[in-house]
């Protein structure tokens, strides 16, 4: 390629631009052909391009509620996984428990990420965002039901209690038989 | 289904803990055996030129042994039980032990060699009577014979098979046989003795069939006290009950003459309390008084003459036929801290055969016995051995002039035992004898590594297990880090104090206690327990700790105390107190001051209580927690358990402001007529307890109730108080309490019908374990009571604990009365019980096993799990994954988890069990006529490397690792740099 470059580079001679510049205002001072009228064309443009621009914010919108739902998808199979799993305390159960705890908090890391290639300024990205991140939520949520079921949050009494030491006693009292 | 089932029984057994046991070449590595005999009473030699020279020895505690007399180790030895007392013993034919016991009724003979059995035979008589045995070289009927006198029988018994030739009763009812005398060469036996203690008696009897040839009697006008003295075979020598009359009496021929010499005649002053010692040399016998040993001899006819008098400690021994005709006897004397032994002919007083000065331990106390024995030396004159059995117990061979060996025979009879720590090691101070150096470490660890990669030769693993067993670093005398290494502490019968290493057993000091000496004002100390007395802590490290021995002067319960503190790193005796109070009761009080001694409460007979130490600091303490100390005493004879407050000062007595009166609270009166106290237990005062909380199956949560006041006891029908199978099922029962000492609050009583002592127990956390036996069943049981607070069950609000806001950690009275529940099971199991105990670890989290003490004299470890209430035939899924075992009618027992492995701990007395700094282990200690301690990991040792863990093998691991990094690295590199070249 660098070699090519620099052959073209130094022996440059002529070169047609087949770039279409009949959009843009002439950049060469070469007048418009009679009857040639540049504001028309534009004007015709426009539209054509404003339908385009709607299509493809449509498009983009339409991607972004698609992608806002992905984690349904997701949503289902953690579940399916989980049931899977059981719930005893080893590693497979653990190891998707924490996974499925794991994506929902990374997607919702990168909410802003996700959503960039939709970023317009006409496609209003609230709701997919809104549903995007509630999905996530469930699933962690379901993550976090499942460490519950797994017995791993301190949601009962006796994860408090168990390592209380004895309450101190107030009396002392000694004795037995006479030796 | 069926491998749903399958699996199931697969993952409870993987769920069961390993069986704890230990590979053979374990053995020794944290566990030492010590064997003793007890206080020699009578000993035998056996010292023929052929085989090995022994000696025989019966001692207080009723064993039969023999020991090498080179060396003092034990060949054998037989237990014969507590109430199997052995009166005499001697050798027959030169093969044979024989052995009588149990009050003369049971006579045995035992293989020299081997200690089997060869005959028993049971003798009964008419009556009761003093037993003795005598070994002649009589013939009846081609058997060498033996006199048998016991029970009122005189008996003569074949020595080859027990069988008894014939029997000769005595019957008259107060005759008191004294003496069977058979003169040497004749065929007739004299039985002598006195009859209603005024009257002495002969019986000439016919050797070969029991006739009675002659019968004499004469009667005298005192009364006679004690024994007699054989002074010839033919002659007696006996003491008046005043205590001012000498008798000389011989019976020639079945004629009586006597001839009475007030003692004046030979003393100046009188004797006063005075006993005939009874020995066997002719010609002389002794008399001892408090003050005095007189020795007097007997010249012709009755003529006494006194032939010396001494005022130290002096014993004789037996006498020893040496040559045809002459006979020897041995003396030892004390002299300082020497001890002087005199072997003198019987014929002539002012020669000695030999006379030898021997520097002796003053920590041995005086001589008790000796027992001589000679040989002949290559000059062919007699050379002399002399076995001498000191104040604490203790045996000790002695040849020419020295000590040959010595057994520490005290250590059979431990009263009490606590344990100290080790001083802190000190950098800079080298306290081991020889550290090892790098190269020697090395060449340690290469050859364990050769043993680990199998490449050892069979002498290196010899050389492995040499160093493993011997290794310097478990007998070091500082504390580890572990908390291995300390100091076991034990009070003999004797009145010494022993201090044993528990890394290989043996005696750092000992040291024969002062205040437990017999003395003017002390007649008959006796030792009674031992307490921590200072345990330095953080803020003062550099003072010793020490242990408190309490003692008191007589048997009776209002005999005066005696203390002492003796310093548990030097065994010095810091301070010893005589108390003018008697000793009913020793109560360590849960404070100490600020130099870590604690406090004691000593109760006195009259009930009144006696602050130690008394220091102004020590009453400040006390008088800040004055009201919340009771005491509590049960009177298992009436069947009252009391308990008490603290009153004010003493009043009347002088002012002692470190005494204080009791006030009555509580009583609790056991019907006399059903039932009878046999055992109490109460929680050790050292167990730490990591929860108050037992989590359950599904997540649900139990609070115990754990109380240090709580008392076990255990009562049976006063019928049924005696052997298994003295009653019937229905007049049997067995009624259990458990009862709160600090207000006399009864938790818990259960009934077990039919059911019979003896019963053990132990106390723990919130359960007790108790072990009696089923008179219904035939079998012995153990039953297991967990109580738990009911009152506090109702915190299961979440929020509040996770914010605090509970009052499960506030101080608790028992005065506040918490709704108890209890959960109770019982089992059958195999063996009775002579002790148990529970495993004790520094903060209580590691599970609890049970350590039974069985009637083989092994230590069994049983998980507390097998007595879990909660147990049911069919547990849950939940349950199960809870470690709940499925319930089954007995305990299992499991022969791998005898911690004693194959020894065996003779008359097994009690087990202790202490804390190690390292939360997974606790220290046992077991003891009775043997010694045995070991390091018992109850969930095996999850907090450290095993002692066999290779450092070598993994730092080469390591090793090897990283340079096998660095080389592919290379490697790889030079790999890549070709291919660019390429």
């Amino acid at each position: 390629m660098e070699k090519g470059k620099g052959i073209m580079g130094s022996g440059r001679r002529w070169a047609v631009d087949f770039s279409d510049n009949s959009t843009a205002p002439s950049s060469r001072d070469i007048p418009d052909p009679p009857g040639f009228t540049r504001a028309s064309v534009n004007q015709d443009d426009s539209t054509v391009s404003r339908q385009k621009k709607d299509a493809e914010s449509n498009w983009k919108a339409q991607k972004a509620w698609e992608v806002a739902q992905a984690p349904f998808k997701n949503l289902l199979m953690m579940g399916f996984m989980m049931w899977m799993a059981g719930n005893t305390v080893h590693l497979f159960s653990i190891g998707i428990t924490f996974s499925a705890l794991w994506q929902p908090i990374s997607a919702l890391q990168g909410v802003g990420k996700v959503f960039e290639p939709y970023k317009d300024n006409k496609v209003d990205l609230l709701g997919p965002k809104l549903l995007f991140i509630a999905l996530n939520l469930g699933g962690l949520a379901l993550g976090v039901w499942k460490l519950n079921t797994l017995g791993l949050l301190p949601t009962h009494a006796s994860d408090w209690v168990s390592s209380l030491p004895p309450a101190q006693e107030v009396e002392y009292s000694g004795g037995g038989i006479p030796l | 289904m069926a491998i749903m089932s399958f699996i199931f029984v697969f993952f409870f057994f993987s769920s069961l803990q390993p069986i704890l046991s230990l590979y053979e070449d374990q053995v020794g590595l944290m566990d030492w055996h010590q064997q003793y005999i007890g206080k020699v009473k009578q000993a035998v030699f056996h010292t023929h030129k052929t085989g090995r020279k022994r000696v025989v020895a019966s001692t207080e505690q009723n064993i039969i042994a023999t020991l090498d007399l080179r060396s003092g180790e034990i060949f054998w030895r037989h237990v014969l039980g507590p109430n199997d007392v052995v009166d005499g013993i001697d050798i027959a034919l030169g093969k044979y032990v024989i052995t009588l016991s149990s009050g003369g009724s049971i006579l045995r003979a035992w293989n020299l060699p081997d200690g089997q059995m060869v005959w028993e035979s049971s003798l009964h008589g008419p009556k009761h009577s003093k037993s003795l045995l005598l070994t002649t070289n009589l013939i009846i009927e081609k058997d060498n014979s033996l006199i048998v006198f016991s029970n009122g029988r005189l008996n003569a018994v074949s020595c080859i098979d027990g069988e008894v030739l014939w029997k000769k009763d005595f019957e008259e009812e107060s005759l008191e046989v004294q003496q069977v005398i058979q003169p040497p060469g004749s065929d007739f036996i004299y039985v002598v003795g006195f009859a209603a203690s005024s009257q002495f008696e002969t019986y000439k009897i016919n050797a070969k069939n029991g006739e009675l040839l002659k019968h004499e009697s004469t009667a005298f006008s005192g009364r006679f006290s004690g024994e007699v003295s054989l002074v010839s075979s033919e002659t007696v020598a006996a003491l008046d009950s005043t205590g001012s009359i000498l008798l000389t009496i011989s019976f020639h021929n079945g004629k009586i003459s006597s001839q009475q010499t007030p003692v004046s005649n030979l003393l100046e002053d009188s004797l006063g309390l005075a006993v005939i010692i009874h020995s066997s040399v002719t010609g002389i016998f002794a008399i001892k008084t408090d003050a005095a040993t007189i020795f007097i001899r007997v010249i012709g006819e009755g003529k006494l003459e006194v032939v010396e008098k001494t005022n130290h400690e002096t014993v004789v021994s037996d006498a020893l036929t040496i040559s045809e005709g002459q006979q020897a006897f041995a003396l030892v004397q004390h002299a300082g801290s020497n001890i002087h032994l005199t072997v003198k002919p019987a014929h002539d007083w002012d020669s000695n055969l030999l006379k030898e000065s021997i520097k002796m331990d003053q920590q041995r106390g005086f001589v008790h016995k000796v027992f001589i024995n000679n040989y002949i030396r290559t000059d062919r004159s007699h050379g002399f051995r002399a076995l001498i059995v000191m104040e604490d117990h203790s045996l000790l061979l002695l040849q020419q002039g020295a000590i040959v060996w010595s057994r520490e025979d005290g250590l059979a009879s431990i009263i009490d035992v606590t344990t100290s720590e080790l001083p802190v090691e000190k950098a800079g101070v080298s306290v081991a004898k020889v550290e090892l150096n790098l190269f020697e470490w090395l060449k340690g660890h290469v050859l364990k590594l050769k043993g680990t990669l199998m490449l050892a030769t069979p002498e290196d693993i010899a050389a492995i297990q040499y160093m493993r067993l011997k290794s310097s670093e478990k007998s070091k005398m500082t504390r580890d880090h572990n908390g291995f290494r300390k100091l076991l502490i034990a009070l003999t019968r004797a009145g010494k104090l022993f201090a044993l290493h528990t890394g290989d057993g043996r005696i750092v000091w000992s040291h024969l206690l002062q205040s437990l000496h017999k003395s003017e004002s002390c007649r008959q100390p006796i030792g009674l327990n031992l307490h921590q007395w200072q345990v330095p802590h953080h803020h003062a490290l550099d003072e010793n700790p020490s242990v408190l021995v309490v003692g008191r002067c007589g048997p009776s319960s209002d005999a005066l105390g005696v203390l002492s503190l003796v310093d548990s790193y030097t065994g010095k005796e810091f301070s010893s107190l005589r108390l003018v109070h008697s000793v009913a009761q020793v109560i360590p009080l849960p404070y100490t001051d600020s130099t870590e001694q604690r406090l004691h409460l000593l109760i006195d007979a009259d009930k009144h209580a006696h602050l130690y130490p008394k220091t102004p600091e020590a009453i400040d303490i006390f008088q800040s927690e004055f009201s919340n100390v009771y005491w509590y005493s049960v009177d298992d004879d009436n069947g009252i358990i009391k308990g008490y407050a603290l009153k004010t000062k003493c009043s009347g007595n002088v002012a002692d402001e470190f005494c204080f009166d009791s006030r009555e609270l509580w009583s609790i009166v056991l019907p006399s007529e059903s039932e009878k106290i046999i055992t109490t237990a109460t929680r050790k005062l050292n167990e730490a307890v990591h929860t108050q909380a037992k989590l359950i199956a599904d997540q649900d949560v139990m609070y115990k109730y754990i109380s240090s006041n709580l008392l076990f006891v255990a009562t049976v029908a006063p019928k049924a108080s005696g052997e298994i199978g003295s009653v019937t099922p229905e007049e049997s029962w067995l009624v259990v309490y458990l009862i709160d000492t600090v207000t006399g609050r009864v938790l818990h009583r259960m009934t077990h019908h039919g059911s019979q002592g003896p019963v053990q127990a132990v106390l723990s956390e919130n359960w007790v374990v108790y072990h009696y036996f089923n008179l219904r069943a035939h079998r012995y049981e153990m039953s297991v009571i967990e109580i738990y607070d009911q009152s506090r069950a109702d915190n299961k609000d979440v929020w509040k604990l996770v914010v605090g806001n509970h009052n499960l950690t506030s101080p608790v009275s028992s005065y506040s009365r918490a709704e108890v529940i209890t959960k109770s099971q019982s089992y059958f199991f195999t063996h009775s019980l002579k002790a148990i105990a529970v495993t004790l670890t520094v903060k209580g989290i590691t599970s609890k096993q049970l350590l039974i003490g069985t009637i083989g004299d092994q230590v069994l470890a049983l998980d507390k799990r097998f007595l879990d209430p909660r147990r049911s035939v069919n547990p849950t899924q939940a349950e199960r994954e809870e470690g709940i075992i499925p319930l089954t009618d007995s305990l299992p027992i499991i022969p791998q988890s005898y911690i004693t492995h194959s020894l065996r701990v003779e008359g097994l007395q009690s087990i202790i069990t202490v804390a190690a700094k390292l939360e997974s282990t606790t220290l046992v200690f077991a003891h009775g006529l043997d010694l045995f301690f070991t390091h018992y990991a109850p969930s095996r040792t999850y907090d450290s490397l095993t002692e066999d863990f290779s450092y070598a093998l993994l730092l080469i691991t390591i090793v090897a690792l990283v340079a096998a990094i660095f080389v592919t690295w290379i490697l790889s590199q030079r790999k890549e740099l070709q291919d660019r070249w390429r």
